[in-house]
């Protein structure tokens, strides 16, 4: 074989790296969505890559629904100052006192849904005409079908079935006032290929993706955090479990596995072994068959 | 997972009964790429819709609309690794309204599945799937006759398939050609070898795909350089430092190679090739690098690097095989913007010199209107120069696409002849 190929993380990298570049060429001012997850830190982590030497020319946006795990907002604050980037935060609980959302009643309501207003807001309150995501095709059916560059209107709503083509690696950015793209560089990875690279690349992740002790309750089929925002059911009880996350969202629907998986090492082997989807630990999805489909043609990550 | 696995992108086309979905839930079920909480999902949705066993087509199910008609409606990309390679599936629509979403899908594919029903033979679809494959410049194209469980796995209705094939295919530019007899919905021949054809000696699908030759499918030869963006970091560590960013789309630089920038031509040397993991010797398609030259020279985006030995055409008037994917027919002699690599221009449709009928492979030099899913040859005038290669030669340097400024649509897809 040729010595001129490129393995496949490689291949990726360079994809992400390309995309990156276009959209600082191709927009005003794009912002990365960061939520503290593995997949925006894989983002950010290519974005210095990409303009280096460099500094990232983006600020990071992070919509804080104030139901986060302390540990993710720290590590939020430590990158910023790291990498010496702007920080914007879209808070859900601003959007509440405004009366812009109301909050879902119920057992099982969540700020999830919430943060797409607040999201639309800060886009338009900050001018932003396109938002990186860490988005990937393989996440989820209706995410499958995205563009890199893909365009949403003046109500920041998508529209799945209207899309721009999207051929070779031309794409176009062009947008009219009010609307705004969002880009997603890490469109063709998986979540191995994500793991794969974070332990390739040595990159530093919140201490929730590692095995921990912690306090949780048994729901839906995986175990809850216990926090300040949890209501227990008379039949449920709070017990100390070795767990991780596999994704990381709201403290209140993020559901953690059990395992032993205390290095990165170790998480990839498990990664590597799992049978389930790594949303499958996620309430918000399971509401319906096209939960994500509809959150996203609202306007949503 | 080795980590010198490469990448490998395909697309697969059939039309709506060919049974496409299945083979695509076949190849991702019987590599194990199917994971528990998927698979009660689609028993579940089996179940609910009276199908006997687990339907694998619905694996590829995606938007509502799609579920609740029972078709696809836009591009779908698929991902599954084995030991060998990892790969991404561009699921593409079969019907003929959707023409534009194969081009998309073929446009980055370094092979293609053509999914032929064995009881039907080569239809028209099969001859203008077979067509697009050839116009977008798919290295290796993969017949797959489908359904060989309905006629008996008979090696003549196999080879009837073949010669029908040939016989049209000898018309089209297409490197590689293969045939595979499959049963989808069975799993013959998929992933694991049938026992029910013997008489066949290939290897099954997931192996042929597993082992295609593609490290040569980029062009080694002709180095360019798109100009993406000018990166001048101005911090203490790097006062002077002025890198062009790009990728390197096809060809090899090293450093102290000379070089030529276009459309200006000035020339230069190649001083270093930067990365965030450190400085390189050389780099290769299809790397993202920085570059510094020797001289200082005024380089922007839509600037490119070549060797001032191996240039690129210079052109304002362009003979492109152009695809029109808007529901807007062009108008005649209207404006468009041009992309091409990271260089934007106005453009203007001079002349359609004819029309093709996917169909028959006849070209029409009097039906010259432009309406979705036509595929014509015409002259573009630029406002100013582009650098372009034979999209035979370079899929990157050879292809192109028109926006319609009054909707910011992309309305074509062009592939320079």
């Amino acid at each position: 074989m040729s010595r001129y190929y490129l393995n496949y993380l490689d291949e990726l990298e360079s994809e992400a790296i390309f995309v990156l570049r276009e959209v600082w060429a191709q927009f005003q001012h794009p912002v990365i969505l960061f939520s503290g997850g593995k997949d925006s830190i894989v983002v950010t982590h290519l974005a210095r890559k990409a303009f280096y030497p460099s500094k990232i020319p983006f600020a990071l946006m992070h919509v804080d629904t104030g139901h986060n795990f302390p540990e993710t907002i720290k590590f939020r604050d430590d990158l910023i100052k790291e990498l010496g980037l702007n920080l914007i935060v879209g808070s859900v609980q601003e959007s509440i006192d405004a009366g812009r959302v109301a909050e879902e009643k119920g057992k099982s309501a969540t700020r999830n849904a919430l943060q797409t207003t607040t999201l639309l807001d800060a886009i338009e309150k900050h001018k932003i005409d396109c938002a990186i995501g860490g988005g990937r095709r393989d996440e989820e059916k209706a995410r499958a079908k995205e563009r890199f560059f893909s365009h949403r209107d003046d109500f920041g709503q998508w529209d799945p079935k209207n899309q721009r083509p999207e051929l070779w690696n031309l794409f176009n950015g062009k947008y009219f006032e009010g609307e705004h793209f969002r880009a997603f560089p890490i469109s063709n990875w998986t979540e191995m290929d994500v793991w794969n690279y974070i332990k390739r690349e040595n990159i530093a992740i919140p201490s929730l993706y590692f095995a921990h002790e912690r306090e949780v309750v048994w729901r839906q089929d995986s175990w809850i955090p216990n926090s300040e925002f949890l209501r227990l059911e008379a039949h449920e009880e709070v017990i100390v479990k070795k767990i991780r996350f596999r994704t990381l969202g709201d403290i209140t629907i993020t559901g953690g596995i059990e395992s032993d998986a205390d290095t990165l090492e170790k998480i990839v082997n498990e990664v590597s072994g799992m049978r389930q989807t790594e949303r499958g630990n996620r309430s918000d999805d399971k509401r319906s068959e096209s939960a994500m489909e509809d959150r996203k043609r609202q306007g949503y990550f | 997972m080795i980590d010198n696995n490469q990448l490998l992108r395909f697309t697969t086309a059939g039309s709506v009964d060919d049974g496409k979905s299945t083979l695509i839930g076949r190849l991702l079920y019987d590599s194990k790429s199917i994971f528990e909480d998927q698979l009660a999902a689609i028993e579940n949705t089996s179940k609910k819709r009276g199908h006997e066993g687990v339907d694998l087509a619905l694996f590829t199910d995606g938007l509502r609309d799609e579920r609740e008609q029972g078709i696809t409606i836009d591009v779908a990309y698929r991902y599954f690794t084995t030991p060998k390679r990892k790969f991404i599936i561009a699921d593409t629509p079969g019907h003929i309204q959707y023409t534009r979403n194969m081009v998309t899908g073929a446009s980055t594919a370094n092979a293609a599945i053509i999914l032929v029903d064995a009881r039907h033979g080569v239809i028209e679809q099969t001859k203008r799937h077979s067509f697009i494959a050839s116009l977008l410049q798919i290295p290796h194209v993969i017949v797959c006759v489908n359904k060989m469980d309905l006629v008996d796995y008979s090696e003549e209705a196999f080879n009837r398939v073949i010669n029908q094939f040939e016989e049209f295919s000898s018309k089209l530019l297409v490197r590689d050609i293969r045939f595979i007899p499959i049963s989808a919905l069975e799993g013959d021949n998929v992933v694991n070898r049938s026992e029910h054809m013997n008489w066949y000696q290939g290897a099954p699908l997931l192996h042929t795909l597993e082992t295609l030759h593609i490290s040569s499918d980029i062009n080694k030869v002709d180095a360019r350089f798109p100009v993406q963006t000018v990166l001048r970091p101005q911090n203490d560590s790097h006062r002077d430092y002025r890198g062009y960013a790009g990728r390197l789309e096809s060809g090899v630089l090293r450093v102290g190679d000379e070089i030529t920038v276009m459309p200006s031509g000035f020339t230069s040397k190649i001083k270093s090739i930067d990365t965030f993991d450190g400085t390189l010797e050389e780099a290769f398609a299809p790397m993202s690098v920085s570059i510094t030259l020797e001289d200082d020279i005024d380089i922007s985006r839509g600037d490119m690097i070549v060797r001032t030995k191996n240039k690129p055409e210079v052109v304002q008037d362009i003979e492109v095989m152009l695809c029109w994917l808007h529901n807007n027919s062009a108008k005649p002699r209207a404006k468009y913007t041009i992309r091409h690599t990271s260089n934007e221009q106005k453009a203007m449709i001079k002349d359609v010199v004819y029309k093709i009928d996917i169909n028959t492979l006849e070209r029409n030099t009097n039906d010259t209107e432009l309406n979705m899913n036509d595929i014509c040859k015409v002259t573009l005038r630029t406002t100013k120069p582009l650098m372009v290669d034979s999209y035979r030669e370079n899929r990157t340097t050879g292809s192109i696409i028109l926006i319609d400024d009054a909707t910011n649509e992309t309305v074509a897809a062009g592939m320079v002849v």
